[in-house]
Protein backbone atom coordinates (compact mmCIF):
# COMPACT_ATOMS: atom_id res chain seq x y z
CA UNK A 1 0.00 0.00 0.00
CA UNK A 2 2.95 2.33 0.92
CA UNK A 3 4.92 1.67 -1.91
CA UNK A 4 4.12 5.66 -2.78
CA UNK A 5 3.53 7.08 -0.31
CA UNK A 6 1.59 10.18 -2.53
CA UNK A 7 -1.02 7.50 -2.26
CA UNK A 8 -1.18 7.28 1.11
CA UNK A 9 -4.00 9.94 1.61
CA UNK A 10 -6.16 8.36 -1.05
CA UNK A 11 -5.54 4.67 -0.40
CA UNK A 12 -6.67 5.24 3.15
CA UNK A 13 -10.29 4.37 2.40
CA UNK A 14 -10.06 2.06 0.18
CA UNK A 15 -7.82 0.27 2.43
CA UNK A 16 -10.23 0.11 5.19
CA UNK A 17 -13.23 -0.81 3.06
CA UNK A 18 -10.62 -3.76 1.50
CA UNK A 19 -10.17 -5.03 5.36
CA UNK A 20 -13.43 -4.18 7.06
CA UNK A 21 -14.98 -6.38 3.77
CA UNK A 22 -12.33 -8.62 2.82
CA UNK A 23 -14.40 -11.65 2.23
CA UNK A 24 -11.13 -13.65 3.11
CA UNK A 25 -10.21 -11.50 5.78
CA UNK A 26 -11.38 -14.60 8.36
CA UNK A 27 -12.20 -14.35 11.87
CA UNK A 28 -14.65 -11.17 13.39
CA UNK A 29 -11.80 -10.69 15.56
CA UNK A 30 -9.14 -10.08 12.76
CA UNK A 31 -11.71 -7.41 11.27
CA UNK A 32 -11.98 -5.77 14.79
CA UNK A 33 -8.32 -5.45 14.98
CA UNK A 34 -8.18 -4.00 11.20
CA UNK A 35 -9.72 -1.04 12.82
CA UNK A 36 -6.52 -0.01 14.94
CA UNK A 37 -5.52 1.18 11.39
CA UNK A 38 -7.88 3.91 11.92
CA UNK A 39 -6.40 5.32 14.78
CA UNK A 40 -2.80 4.76 13.39
CA UNK A 41 -3.68 6.87 10.69
CA UNK A 42 -5.40 9.65 12.35
CA UNK A 43 -3.70 11.42 15.06
CA UNK A 44 -6.04 13.73 16.52
CA UNK A 45 -8.04 10.04 17.02
CA UNK A 46 -5.14 8.52 18.23
CA UNK A 47 -4.44 11.42 20.43
CA UNK A 48 -8.19 11.44 22.00
CA UNK A 49 -8.32 7.80 22.46
CA UNK A 50 -5.01 8.25 24.67
CA UNK A 51 -5.59 10.49 26.73
CA UNK A 52 -8.98 8.63 27.27
CA UNK A 53 -7.14 5.55 28.69
CA UNK A 54 -4.44 7.33 30.26
CA UNK A 55 -7.06 9.12 32.18
CA UNK A 56 -8.62 6.31 33.45
CA UNK A 57 -5.36 6.02 35.81
CA UNK A 58 -5.89 9.50 36.99
CA UNK A 59 -9.99 9.14 37.59
CA UNK A 60 -9.42 5.72 39.23
CA UNK A 61 -6.94 6.94 41.52
CA UNK A 62 -7.72 11.02 42.38
CA UNK A 63 -11.38 10.87 41.73
CA UNK A 64 -12.43 8.53 44.69
CA UNK A 65 -10.41 11.47 47.13
CA UNK A 66 -13.13 13.69 46.52
CA UNK A 67 -15.99 11.83 47.41
CA UNK A 68 -14.89 8.79 49.76
CA UNK A 69 -16.37 9.63 53.49
CA UNK A 70 -12.84 9.12 55.48
CA UNK A 71 -10.34 10.56 53.15
CA UNK A 72 -10.10 13.20 55.54
CA UNK A 73 -11.12 12.03 59.04
CA UNK A 74 -12.50 14.31 61.35
CA UNK A 75 -10.53 15.64 64.18
CA UNK A 76 -10.79 17.93 67.45
CA UNK A 77 -8.86 21.40 67.21
CA UNK A 78 -7.83 22.12 63.28
CA UNK A 79 -8.92 25.99 62.36
CA UNK A 80 -7.76 27.83 60.03
CA UNK A 81 -4.86 29.54 60.45
CA UNK A 82 -4.70 33.37 61.91
CA UNK A 83 -3.86 36.14 60.04
CA UNK A 84 -0.14 35.98 61.32
CA UNK A 85 0.09 32.64 60.84
CA UNK A 86 -1.19 32.85 57.04
CA UNK A 87 1.15 35.89 56.51
CA UNK A 88 4.20 33.81 57.97
CA UNK A 89 2.91 30.59 55.61
CA UNK A 90 3.31 33.08 52.80
CA UNK A 91 6.93 34.05 53.83
CA UNK A 92 7.24 29.96 54.52
CA UNK A 93 6.31 29.42 50.65
CA UNK A 94 7.88 32.18 49.37
CA UNK A 95 11.34 31.47 50.64
CA UNK A 96 10.99 28.13 49.50
CA UNK A 97 10.87 26.67 52.76
CA UNK A 98 9.66 23.52 51.11
CA UNK A 99 12.46 22.27 49.46
CA UNK A 100 14.30 21.37 52.48
CA UNK A 101 11.98 20.85 55.05
CA UNK A 102 8.55 18.49 54.79
CA UNK A 103 5.86 18.52 56.30
CA UNK A 104 4.46 15.26 56.82
CA UNK A 105 5.53 12.52 59.00
CA UNK A 106 4.93 9.65 57.46
CA UNK A 107 3.48 6.30 59.72
CA UNK A 108 6.72 4.80 60.31
CA UNK A 109 7.98 4.00 63.52
CA UNK A 110 11.27 5.95 63.13
CA UNK A 111 9.39 9.36 61.84
CA UNK A 112 6.77 9.19 64.72
CA UNK A 113 9.78 8.22 67.69
CA UNK A 114 11.74 11.65 66.22
CA UNK A 115 9.06 13.74 65.20
CA UNK A 116 5.95 13.05 66.92
CA UNK A 117 2.58 11.53 66.24
CA UNK A 118 1.65 11.00 62.09
CA UNK A 119 0.38 13.18 60.52
CA UNK A 120 -2.97 13.21 59.38
CA UNK A 121 -4.95 14.31 56.31
CA UNK A 122 -6.80 17.18 58.20
CA UNK A 123 -3.79 18.93 59.46
CA UNK A 124 -2.86 20.09 56.20
CA UNK A 125 -6.86 20.63 54.55
CA UNK A 126 -6.36 24.35 54.90
CA UNK A 127 -2.65 24.48 53.19
CA UNK A 128 -3.50 25.53 49.95
CA UNK A 129 -1.03 24.03 49.09
CA UNK A 130 -0.19 21.69 50.48
CA UNK A 131 3.44 21.61 52.10
CA UNK A 132 4.34 17.75 52.43
CA UNK A 133 7.02 18.21 50.73
CA UNK A 134 9.17 15.13 49.03
CA UNK A 135 12.66 15.54 50.13
CA UNK A 136 14.41 16.33 53.91
CA UNK A 137 17.98 18.34 54.04
CA UNK A 138 16.66 19.55 56.82
CA UNK A 139 14.34 17.78 59.35
CA UNK A 140 10.16 17.33 59.21
CA UNK A 141 8.72 20.69 60.21
CA UNK A 142 4.96 18.98 60.57
CA UNK A 143 5.00 19.42 64.69
CA UNK A 144 7.94 21.65 65.13
CA UNK A 145 5.38 24.43 66.74
CA UNK A 146 6.35 24.80 70.94
CA UNK A 147 9.58 22.53 70.59
CA UNK A 148 11.92 25.10 70.43
CA UNK A 149 11.50 28.66 72.25
CA UNK A 150 10.67 31.99 70.31
CA UNK A 151 14.43 33.07 71.21
CA UNK A 152 15.31 29.96 69.75
CA UNK A 153 13.73 30.66 66.63
CA UNK A 154 15.35 34.23 65.84
CA UNK A 155 18.51 33.26 66.79
CA UNK A 156 18.42 30.33 64.37
CA UNK A 157 16.76 32.11 61.21
CA UNK A 158 19.45 34.79 61.92
CA UNK A 159 22.27 32.20 62.04
CA UNK A 160 21.44 28.69 62.01
CA UNK A 161 24.87 27.22 62.76
CA UNK A 162 25.10 29.81 65.87
CA UNK A 163 22.65 27.15 67.87
CA UNK A 164 23.40 24.07 64.75
CA UNK A 165 26.90 24.07 64.09
CA UNK A 166 26.67 21.46 62.11
CA UNK A 167 23.60 22.86 59.49
CA UNK A 168 23.59 24.01 56.08
CA UNK A 169 20.87 25.84 56.54
CA UNK A 170 20.69 29.97 55.05
CA UNK A 171 20.45 32.41 57.02
CA UNK A 172 17.10 34.62 57.41
CA UNK A 173 18.39 37.47 59.01
CA UNK A 174 16.68 40.26 57.25
CA UNK A 175 13.17 38.53 57.72
CA UNK A 176 13.75 40.71 60.64
CA UNK A 177 14.62 43.56 59.38
CA UNK A 178 11.35 43.95 57.23
CA UNK A 179 8.67 45.21 58.73
CA UNK A 180 4.99 44.02 57.68
CA UNK A 181 2.29 45.57 57.72
CA UNK A 182 -0.56 43.03 57.03
CA UNK A 183 -1.95 45.85 54.46
CA UNK A 184 -3.50 42.80 52.23
CA UNK A 185 -4.20 40.00 54.71
CA UNK A 186 -7.79 40.84 54.17
CA UNK A 187 -7.08 40.07 50.47
CA UNK A 188 -5.32 37.07 51.61
CA UNK A 189 -8.39 35.72 53.96
CA UNK A 190 -10.58 36.33 51.08
CA UNK A 191 -8.62 34.40 48.29
CA UNK A 192 -8.37 31.45 51.06
CA UNK A 193 -11.76 31.12 51.60
CA UNK A 194 -12.88 31.29 47.57
CA UNK A 195 -10.88 28.16 47.17
CA UNK A 196 -12.15 26.63 50.54
CA UNK A 197 -11.28 27.47 53.80
CA UNK A 198 -14.14 28.25 56.04
CA UNK A 199 -13.01 31.93 56.77
CA UNK A 200 -15.78 33.58 58.49
CA UNK A 201 -16.99 37.17 57.81
CA UNK A 202 -16.09 38.19 61.37
CA UNK A 203 -12.46 36.76 60.64
CA UNK A 204 -12.21 38.40 57.80
CA UNK A 205 -13.30 42.01 59.23
CA UNK A 206 -11.17 41.44 61.83
CA UNK A 207 -7.81 40.51 59.88
CA UNK A 208 -5.70 43.85 60.02
CA UNK A 209 -6.78 43.87 64.43
CA UNK A 210 -6.23 40.13 64.74
CA UNK A 211 -3.03 40.36 62.54
CA UNK A 212 -1.60 42.93 64.66
CA UNK A 213 -2.63 41.61 68.21
CA UNK A 214 -1.21 38.44 68.19
CA UNK A 215 2.34 39.78 67.67
CA UNK A 216 1.93 41.85 70.62
CA UNK A 217 1.18 40.53 74.28
CA UNK A 218 0.37 44.05 75.55
CA UNK A 219 -2.10 44.34 73.41
CA UNK A 220 -6.34 42.61 73.66
CA UNK A 221 -5.60 39.49 72.06
CA UNK A 222 -8.95 38.23 73.85
CA UNK A 223 -11.28 37.95 70.26
CA UNK A 224 -8.13 37.04 68.45
CA UNK A 225 -8.05 33.94 70.41
CA UNK A 226 -11.80 33.01 70.27
CA UNK A 227 -11.48 33.25 66.61
CA UNK A 228 -8.33 31.09 66.66
CA UNK A 229 -8.46 28.63 69.30
CA UNK A 230 -4.71 28.30 70.61
CA UNK A 231 -3.19 31.01 68.55
CA UNK A 232 -0.26 32.36 70.72
CA UNK A 233 0.26 36.01 71.29
CA UNK A 234 3.76 36.92 71.85
CA UNK A 235 6.62 38.97 70.58
CA UNK A 236 8.10 36.51 68.28
CA UNK A 237 11.35 38.10 67.59
CA UNK A 238 11.73 40.39 70.42
CA UNK A 239 11.33 43.54 68.57
CA UNK A 240 8.67 46.12 69.06
CA UNK A 241 8.07 46.26 65.21
CA UNK A 242 6.31 43.49 64.03
CA UNK A 243 8.03 42.38 60.98
CA UNK A 244 8.49 38.97 58.78
CA UNK A 245 10.53 37.10 61.30
CA UNK A 246 7.55 37.33 64.07
CA UNK A 247 4.41 35.83 61.27
CA UNK A 248 7.19 33.28 59.97
CA UNK A 249 7.51 32.34 63.84
CA UNK A 250 3.91 32.77 64.56
CA UNK A 251 3.07 30.27 61.93
CA UNK A 252 6.20 27.87 63.09
CA UNK A 253 5.54 27.66 66.62
CA UNK A 254 1.74 26.68 65.63
CA UNK A 255 2.54 23.91 63.29
CA UNK A 256 1.11 20.42 64.34
CA UNK A 257 -0.55 21.88 67.57
CA UNK A 258 -3.72 22.31 66.48
CA UNK A 259 -5.10 18.95 66.76
CA UNK A 260 -5.94 17.48 69.82
CA UNK A 261 -4.47 14.41 69.84
CA UNK A 262 -6.22 13.18 73.61
CA UNK A 263 -9.57 12.92 71.97
CA UNK A 264 -8.19 11.18 68.39
CA UNK A 265 -8.79 7.49 67.96
CA UNK A 266 -6.82 6.49 64.61
CA UNK A 267 -9.00 4.70 62.33
CA UNK A 268 -7.04 1.51 61.06
CA UNK A 269 -9.09 1.21 58.04
CA UNK A 270 -7.49 3.96 56.59
CA UNK B 1 -1.62 -1.40 6.66
CA UNK B 2 -2.00 -4.88 8.14
CA UNK B 3 -3.27 -6.05 4.59
CA UNK B 4 -1.02 -7.37 3.11
CA UNK B 5 -0.10 -10.28 5.05
CA UNK B 6 2.16 -12.82 3.45
CA UNK B 7 4.71 -15.55 4.04
CA UNK B 8 8.77 -14.67 3.79
CA UNK B 9 10.03 -16.99 1.66
CA UNK B 10 13.34 -16.85 3.56
CA UNK B 11 12.14 -17.94 7.13
CA UNK B 12 8.84 -19.02 6.36
CA UNK B 13 7.27 -16.72 8.71
CA UNK B 14 4.17 -14.76 8.54
CA UNK B 15 5.16 -10.77 8.09
CA UNK B 16 2.77 -8.39 9.94
CA UNK B 17 1.86 -7.15 6.63
CA UNK B 18 3.39 -3.83 7.30
CA UNK B 19 6.07 -2.57 4.75
CA UNK B 20 8.43 0.58 5.04
CA UNK B 21 10.05 1.04 1.92
CA UNK B 22 10.34 -2.98 0.92
CA UNK B 23 11.31 -2.93 4.77
CA UNK B 24 9.03 -6.28 5.96
CA UNK B 25 8.01 -6.85 9.70
CA UNK B 26 8.24 -10.75 10.30
CA UNK B 27 5.51 -11.70 13.05
CA UNK B 28 7.58 -13.70 15.08
CA UNK B 29 5.17 -14.53 18.25
CA UNK B 30 6.35 -12.93 21.61
CA UNK B 31 8.70 -15.50 23.68
CA UNK B 32 5.91 -17.78 25.98
CA UNK B 33 8.39 -17.12 29.16
CA UNK B 34 7.79 -13.23 28.47
CA UNK B 35 3.93 -14.02 27.74
CA UNK B 36 3.27 -16.24 30.81
CA UNK B 37 5.43 -13.56 32.91
CA UNK B 38 3.17 -11.24 31.58
CA UNK B 39 0.01 -12.76 32.63
CA UNK B 40 1.36 -13.92 35.80
CA UNK B 41 2.19 -10.21 36.48
CA UNK B 42 -1.51 -9.07 36.34
CA UNK B 43 -2.92 -12.32 37.99
CA UNK B 44 -0.52 -10.73 41.27
CA UNK B 45 -1.96 -7.53 40.74
CA UNK B 46 -5.80 -8.61 41.10
CA UNK B 47 -4.69 -10.75 43.98
CA UNK B 48 -2.72 -7.91 45.06
CA UNK B 49 -5.65 -5.93 45.41
CA UNK B 50 -7.86 -8.08 46.80
CA UNK B 51 -5.71 -8.63 49.90
CA UNK B 52 -4.86 -4.86 50.75
CA UNK B 53 -6.53 -1.61 50.94
CA UNK B 54 -7.46 -1.06 47.16
CA UNK B 55 -10.85 -0.59 45.05
CA UNK B 56 -12.40 2.91 45.82
CA UNK B 57 -16.20 2.44 46.51
CA UNK B 58 -19.06 4.45 47.19
CA UNK B 59 -18.01 5.72 50.55
CA UNK B 60 -14.50 4.20 51.66
CA UNK B 61 -12.29 1.75 50.05
CA UNK B 62 -12.13 -1.64 50.45
CA UNK B 63 -10.03 -2.57 53.17
CA UNK B 64 -8.37 -6.02 52.07
CA UNK B 65 -8.77 -9.30 53.26
CA UNK B 66 -5.07 -9.81 54.80
CA UNK B 67 -6.33 -6.69 57.12
CA UNK B 68 -2.91 -4.13 56.73
CA UNK B 69 -2.96 -0.71 57.51
CA UNK B 70 0.08 1.08 57.82
CA UNK B 71 -1.31 2.63 60.89
CA UNK B 72 -1.78 -0.74 61.66
CA UNK B 73 1.65 -1.70 61.32
CA UNK B 74 3.82 1.77 62.49
CA UNK B 75 1.76 0.69 65.91
CA UNK B 76 2.79 -2.94 66.13
CA UNK B 77 5.99 -1.95 65.58
CA UNK B 78 6.08 0.64 68.44
CA UNK B 79 4.55 -1.78 70.07
CA UNK B 80 6.87 -4.56 69.48
CA UNK B 81 10.00 -2.18 70.46
CA UNK B 82 8.10 -1.08 74.02
CA UNK B 83 7.78 -4.83 74.56
CA UNK B 84 11.39 -5.60 73.80
CA UNK B 85 12.46 -3.06 76.25
CA UNK B 86 9.03 -3.16 78.90
CA UNK B 87 10.83 -4.64 81.58
CA UNK B 88 13.70 -2.49 81.77
CA UNK B 89 11.91 0.79 80.49
CA UNK B 90 9.36 0.11 83.42
CA UNK B 91 12.08 -0.25 86.09
CA UNK B 92 13.51 2.99 84.86
CA UNK B 93 10.48 4.40 84.85
CA UNK B 94 9.63 4.14 88.63
CA UNK B 95 13.19 4.11 90.11
CA UNK B 96 14.38 6.76 92.21
CA UNK B 97 17.17 7.70 90.00
CA UNK B 98 19.15 8.59 93.00
CA UNK B 99 19.58 5.25 94.54
CA UNK B 100 19.66 3.45 91.16
CA UNK B 101 22.91 1.82 91.17
CA UNK B 102 25.23 2.38 88.40
CA UNK B 103 25.65 -0.81 87.41
CA UNK B 104 21.73 -1.44 87.02
CA UNK B 105 20.77 -2.58 84.02
CA UNK B 106 17.99 0.33 84.01
CA UNK B 107 20.93 2.68 84.85
CA UNK B 108 22.93 0.99 81.67
CA UNK B 109 19.52 1.66 79.22
CA UNK B 110 18.89 5.12 80.53
CA UNK B 111 22.35 6.46 80.13
CA UNK B 112 22.15 5.10 76.73
CA UNK B 113 18.75 6.01 75.44
CA UNK B 114 18.87 9.16 76.74
CA UNK B 115 21.63 9.90 74.36
CA UNK B 116 19.49 9.36 71.78
CA UNK B 117 16.52 11.20 73.10
CA UNK B 118 19.37 14.14 74.14
CA UNK B 119 20.19 14.05 70.17
CA UNK B 120 16.61 13.76 68.70
CA UNK B 121 15.29 16.45 71.38
CA UNK B 122 17.35 18.36 72.91
CA UNK B 123 20.66 19.05 71.05
CA UNK B 124 19.12 21.93 68.71
CA UNK B 125 19.17 24.47 71.70
CA UNK B 126 22.32 22.59 73.83
CA UNK B 127 24.44 21.26 70.89
CA UNK B 128 24.50 17.63 69.89
CA UNK B 129 27.66 17.53 71.75
CA UNK B 130 25.72 19.02 75.16
CA UNK B 131 28.34 21.81 74.60
CA UNK B 132 25.78 24.40 74.65
CA UNK B 133 25.49 27.70 72.56
CA UNK B 134 25.31 31.39 73.46
CA UNK B 135 22.10 31.74 75.60
CA UNK B 136 21.68 27.70 75.72
CA UNK B 137 23.79 26.40 79.01
CA UNK B 138 26.50 23.95 78.62
CA UNK B 139 25.25 20.42 80.16
CA UNK B 140 28.97 19.19 80.42
CA UNK B 141 30.48 21.81 83.44
CA UNK B 142 29.30 21.69 86.88
CA UNK B 143 27.73 25.64 86.26
CA UNK B 144 24.09 24.95 86.71
CA UNK B 145 21.70 27.60 86.53
CA UNK B 146 18.80 25.43 88.43
CA UNK B 147 20.38 22.71 89.63
CA UNK B 148 22.35 19.60 88.73
CA UNK B 149 21.03 17.02 91.03
CA UNK B 150 19.45 14.34 89.33
CA UNK B 151 15.80 15.89 90.86
CA UNK B 152 17.27 19.04 89.78
CA UNK B 153 17.77 18.03 86.42
CA UNK B 154 14.61 15.54 85.87
CA UNK B 155 12.19 18.53 87.00
CA UNK B 156 13.67 21.21 84.17
CA UNK B 157 13.34 18.51 81.47
CA UNK B 158 9.75 17.65 82.55
CA UNK B 159 8.64 21.70 83.18
CA UNK B 160 11.13 23.30 80.94
CA UNK B 161 12.07 27.02 81.97
CA UNK B 162 10.22 30.22 81.63
CA UNK B 163 7.94 29.23 79.22
CA UNK B 164 3.63 29.36 79.30
CA UNK B 165 2.88 25.96 78.73
CA UNK B 166 3.49 24.51 82.01
CA UNK B 167 2.42 26.26 84.81
CA UNK B 168 5.04 23.96 86.84
CA UNK B 169 7.70 25.38 85.03
CA UNK B 170 10.96 27.22 86.51
CA UNK B 171 10.51 30.77 86.24
CA UNK B 172 11.99 33.87 87.24
CA UNK B 173 12.66 37.04 85.60
CA UNK B 174 15.79 39.92 85.66
CA UNK B 175 14.12 43.07 85.20
CA UNK B 176 15.46 44.95 82.36
CA UNK B 177 17.54 47.83 84.01
CA UNK B 178 17.80 49.90 81.55
CA UNK B 179 13.77 51.27 82.43
CA UNK B 180 15.35 51.38 86.07
CA UNK B 181 18.70 52.62 86.11
CA UNK B 182 20.56 56.14 83.91
CA UNK B 183 23.18 54.52 81.51
CA UNK B 184 26.02 55.57 83.66
CA UNK B 185 24.31 53.38 86.78
CA UNK B 186 24.43 50.69 83.98
CA UNK B 187 27.94 51.32 83.01
CA UNK B 188 29.00 51.33 86.48
CA UNK B 189 27.08 48.01 87.36
CA UNK B 190 29.13 46.49 84.50
CA UNK B 191 32.37 47.34 86.20
CA UNK B 192 31.46 46.11 89.22
CA UNK B 193 30.03 43.06 87.45
CA UNK B 194 33.66 42.51 85.94
CA UNK B 195 35.52 42.52 89.09
CA UNK B 196 33.50 39.64 90.55
CA UNK B 197 35.19 37.64 88.18
CA UNK B 198 38.67 39.03 88.35
CA UNK B 199 38.65 40.32 85.00
CA UNK B 200 40.22 43.51 83.54
CA UNK B 201 37.66 47.21 85.37
CA UNK B 202 37.85 50.25 85.91
CA UNK B 203 38.30 50.66 89.81
CA UNK B 204 36.37 54.34 90.39
CA UNK B 205 33.08 53.26 88.74
CA UNK B 206 33.29 49.72 90.03
CA UNK B 207 33.58 50.94 93.69
CA UNK B 208 30.15 53.08 92.46
CA UNK B 209 28.73 50.38 90.40
CA UNK B 210 29.43 47.90 94.12
CA UNK B 211 26.58 50.20 95.78
CA UNK B 212 24.35 49.89 92.50
CA UNK B 213 24.80 45.91 92.59
CA UNK B 214 23.88 45.49 96.05
CA UNK B 215 21.32 47.20 95.61
CA UNK B 216 19.52 45.96 92.63
CA UNK B 217 21.29 42.59 92.21
CA UNK B 218 22.59 40.89 95.17
CA UNK B 219 19.01 39.71 95.90
CA UNK B 220 19.21 36.81 93.44
CA UNK B 221 23.13 37.38 92.08
CA UNK B 222 24.05 36.86 95.71
CA UNK B 223 26.68 39.50 97.18
CA UNK B 224 29.79 38.71 95.76
CA UNK B 225 28.01 37.10 92.70
CA UNK B 226 27.83 33.02 93.38
CA UNK B 227 24.35 33.04 92.13
CA UNK B 228 21.15 31.92 93.58
CA UNK B 229 19.64 28.59 92.00
CA UNK B 230 16.34 28.94 93.77
CA UNK B 231 16.15 31.97 91.39
CA UNK B 232 17.84 30.30 88.46
CA UNK B 233 20.13 33.55 88.91
CA UNK B 234 23.25 32.78 87.34
CA UNK B 235 26.76 32.83 89.05
CA UNK B 236 28.82 35.86 87.96
CA UNK B 237 31.93 35.04 90.09
CA UNK B 238 33.18 32.64 87.60
CA UNK B 239 34.60 32.12 84.07
CA UNK B 240 31.11 30.42 82.54
CA UNK B 241 29.15 32.84 81.05
CA UNK B 242 25.60 32.37 79.56
CA UNK B 243 25.28 35.43 77.23
CA UNK B 244 28.85 36.78 77.20
CA UNK B 245 31.07 38.02 79.92
CA UNK B 246 32.32 41.41 77.78
CA UNK B 247 31.34 44.88 78.64
CA UNK B 248 28.98 44.69 75.80
CA UNK B 249 27.44 41.70 76.42
CA UNK B 250 26.85 42.42 80.20
CA UNK B 251 25.49 46.16 79.36
CA UNK B 252 23.10 44.42 76.78
CA UNK B 253 22.33 42.20 79.48
CA UNK B 254 21.38 44.13 82.59
CA UNK B 255 20.04 46.92 80.13
CA UNK B 256 17.75 44.72 78.32
CA UNK B 257 17.31 41.84 80.69
CA UNK B 258 17.61 38.05 79.33
CA UNK B 259 14.77 35.23 79.28
CA UNK B 260 15.34 32.06 78.05
CA UNK B 261 12.83 29.75 77.52
CA UNK B 262 13.13 26.33 77.45
CA UNK B 263 10.13 24.03 76.70
CA UNK B 264 8.49 21.49 78.99
CA UNK B 265 8.97 17.77 77.61
CA UNK B 266 6.87 16.29 80.17
CA UNK B 267 4.23 16.69 77.25
CA UNK B 268 6.58 15.03 74.75
CA UNK B 269 8.68 12.22 76.09
CA UNK B 270 7.55 9.10 78.43
CA UNK B 271 8.33 8.19 81.94
CA UNK B 272 11.23 6.16 80.74
CA UNK B 273 12.70 8.98 78.68
CA UNK B 274 12.34 11.51 80.93
CA UNK B 275 14.69 9.61 83.32
CA UNK B 276 16.91 8.55 80.52
CA UNK B 277 17.63 11.76 79.37
CA UNK B 278 18.32 12.64 82.86
CA UNK B 279 20.56 9.90 83.60
CA UNK B 280 22.43 10.77 80.67
CA UNK B 281 22.65 14.42 81.27
CA UNK B 282 23.97 13.28 85.04
CA UNK B 283 26.60 11.68 84.08
CA UNK B 284 28.08 13.74 80.95
CA UNK B 285 30.52 15.46 83.75
CA UNK B 286 28.55 17.83 85.69
CA UNK B 287 26.19 16.02 87.76
CA UNK B 288 25.99 16.36 91.44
Amino acid sequence: MADNPKNFGSAKGGNLAAAAGNPAGATAQGAFLNRHAMIERSPTLLFILSLLVVSIGGIVEIAPLFYLENTIEEVEGMRPYSPLELAGRDIYVREGCYVCHSQMIRPMRDEVERYGHYSLAAESMYDHPHQWGSKRTGPDLARVGGRYSDAWHVDHLNDPQSVVPESIMPKYAFLGRTPIQGKRIEDLLRTHRFVGVPYTEDMIENAVSDFRAQGDPESDWDALVERYPGAVVANFDGQPELTEMDALIAYLQMLGTLVDFSTFTPDANR
Amino acid sequence: MADHKEKDEITGIDTTGHDWDGIKELNNPLPRWWLWTLYATIVWAIAYTIAYPAWPLINSATGGVLGYSTRGEVADQIAAVDAQNAEVAQRLASADLSTLAPDDPAHRYGVAGGASVFLSHCSQCHGSGAAGAVGYPNLLDDDWLWGGTLEDIEYTVRHGIRNEADPDARWSQMPAFGELLEGEEIAATVEHVLTLSGKDHDAALAAQGAILFEEQCAACHGEAGEGMRDQGAPRLSDAIWLYGGDRDTLTKTITYSRFGVMPPWGPRLDEAEIKAVTLYLHQLGGGE
